[in-house]
């Protein structure tokens, strides 16, 4: 905080940053209070895309509902179909074909890097490098091509049904990710180099924006964020679902609580997640990618069903409460981000308010996931 | 059964809650579901941050027309005279469910259903944002899409919904 002596009168100023500002992503507003260039309260305003998803659906089927879950968080979007099917077919006690459950990890980890790498180059951007962009999204393009030619979508993918998922990888999306795989693995040494050495960006990040492991606690914070202070929580790991304990692959955490802790957590998942894919394309058994017996209209048996799957961005939960029928009575849907932007207000006080964009381009927010 | 799990439903018995009932993981995602009185969710939650846990979600459902599904019934008392109403807790239509979700985030794994059941006509209990500061924004949503008060709740301000919002729109008498 500012010496009391510079500022004797304790004044204050109060300005908005947002809804529109390039380094809110997407229409966040905070409304912040300041003494000169410090913050002393900053208040996230939500709700600017609020669109109800949670009404949307109790009004439709359950299989209705499943590309409102592409709409949450349009960057990471197959995690979010993979955690709604998953309760669904937990409710209902579908059975999911292996071959099926490697091409969802196959895909959900593809996207994670395509999420990773959009937040790669955005949070430069929002330091002021404009260049590691146009890296970041050279490689994401290879990214989003190979999961179009699946999936037939590059962002709001509904790709998964209740039994498996509804079109078979073919032998070019094969090759092209090995391809892809190969390529990102000789660029990361670029990235490193051009950014995470980089003197500017170092003292930027270095030891500013702490985040506690308690107050991660408190506010229930996941994923990256997490992980950045130093606790090794991955639903992946902790609460394995799909075909992730007969893969191999590490939990990056870093325990220096600061803004490049939750940077090196990105970076390095990104090359866990090459780690996975290449095992589950090497793995991928023949078969079926539909469950057979998958019935067309789904009616969970009543009771409350709860899901969690690991997201670009943290835990995604997911509570259905089904009557019996075939349209769900409750569907919760439990965001990471809006548990990860909570606690904002707490984390940056006292900061100068370019640290604290630097520490809120660290927390890696899409709002729509926030405000559904 | 796990070692927290186990240590877990000694710390909920002490509180006599009004249903403890073990679940099974894999068929619901959650191994122990616990329903305690309104007036009980702050001790709940104190109990929850003392073995290290967090606060994943906080939400509501509407049982307008029904008491819902409801598989973990205390014992009833079987004695006629007695309503079965007046069993306390016991779920009944033209009520509110409050439903606090934990996890922990060490290695191991019991995820921990908190349910609490309030009147439709007077949706009030007391906020747990003084345990878990993550409960200001979730009670805040549950209060914007359902009008359920958190007593002791520091804003509840719309958060979601426009700041003038003055409808409940996850209702079930909510018209679309």
């Amino acid at each position: 905080m500012n010496e009391p002596d510079c500022n004797p009168n304790q004044e204050t100023f109060v300005i908005n940053l947002g809804p529109q500002h390039p380094a809110t992503h997407g229409v966040l507003r905070v409304k912040l209070t300041m003494d000169g260039e410090y913050i002393v309260h900053a208040e996230p305003v939500l709700g600017y895309i609020h669109r109800m998803h949670e009404k949307m659906g109790e009004n439709r089927t359950w299989a209705q509902f499943l590309p409102n879950t592409a709409r949450l968080d349009y960057l990471g979007a197959l995690s979010y179909n993979h955690g709604y099917v998953q309760v669904v077919e937990r409710a209902a006690g579908i059975e999911v074909p292996e071959r099926a459950e490697y091409i969802r990890v196959i895909t959900v980890e593809l996207n994670r890097i395509a999420s990773h790498l959009l937040w790669y180059g955005a949070f430069v951007l929002d330091l002021g490098g404009f260049t590691p962009l146009l890296y970041a999204f050279d490689d994401r393009e290879h990214v989003l091509d190979l999961l179009e030619s699946v999936t037939g979508a590059r962002l709001t993918f509904c790709y998964f049904r209740f039994g498996g998922v509804y079109n078979d990888i073919d032998e070019p999306f094969i090759t092209g990710t090995r391809a892809f795989i190969k390529r990102l693995r000789s660029r990361l040494p670029d990235y490193h180099n051009l950014v995470t050495k980089n003197i500017i960006m170092i003292k930027r990040l270095k030891e500013v924006g702490p985040i506690s492991a308690e107050m991660c606690r408190r506010y229930g914070a996941t994923g990256p964020v997490l992980r950045g202070s130093g606790v090794c929580y991955d639903v992946r790991k902790n609460e394995p679902y799909s075909v992730y304990p007969e893969l191999d692959f590490d939990i990056p955490v870093y325990s220096e609580c600061d803004s490049m802790a939750r940077y090196m957590v990105r970076m390095d998942e990104i090359d866990q997640c090459l780690r996975i894919i290449e095992q589950a394309l090497d793995k991928l058994p023949d078969g079926p990618v539909m469950a057979e017996k998958a019935p067309k209209i789904i009616k969970p048996p009543v009771g409350d069903y709860y899901g969690a799957v690991e997201a670009a961005r943290g835990t995604f939960g997911i509570r259905v409460v089904s009557d019996g029928t075939n349209t769900p009575y409750r569907m919760k849907l439990r965001s990471p981000t809006f548990s990860n932007l909570s606690l904002f207000g707490e984390a940056s006080r006292g900061m100068l308010l370019a640290d604290a964009l630097a520490l809120m381009g660290s927390l890696d927010l899409v709002i729509p996931e926030i405000d559904r | 059964m796990s070692m927290l799990c186990e240590t877990l439903k000694e710390d909920f018995l002490a509180l006599a809650p009004l249903a403890l009932v073990d679940t099974d993981y894999k068929a619901k995602g959650y191994q122990l579901d616990i329903t305690v009185a309104p007036a009980q969710v702050v001790e709940a939650a104190t109990i929850m941050n003392r073995r290290g846990y967090t606060l994943e979600a906080v939400t509501g459902v509407d049982w307008l027309a029904s008491a819902g599904p409801k598989p973990a019934k205390k014992a009833a008392p079987a004695e006629g005279e007695e309503e079965p109403v007046e069993a306390p807790g016991a779920p009944v239509a033209e009520q509110m469910e409050v439903v606090y979700d934990y996890t922990n985030t060490g290695q191991e794994l019991c995820r921990v259903v908190v349910r609490c059941r309030i009147p439709r006509a007077n949706p009030e209990l007391p906020t747990v944002s003084g345990v878990f500061s993550g409960a200001n924004w979730h009670e805040r949503e549950t209060h914007d899409f359902f009008g359920i008060r958190f007593l002791g709740h520091p804003d509840l301000s719309p958060l979601l919904l426009p700041e003038d919002a003055d409808f409940h729109p996850l209702l079930k008498d909510f018209r679309v």
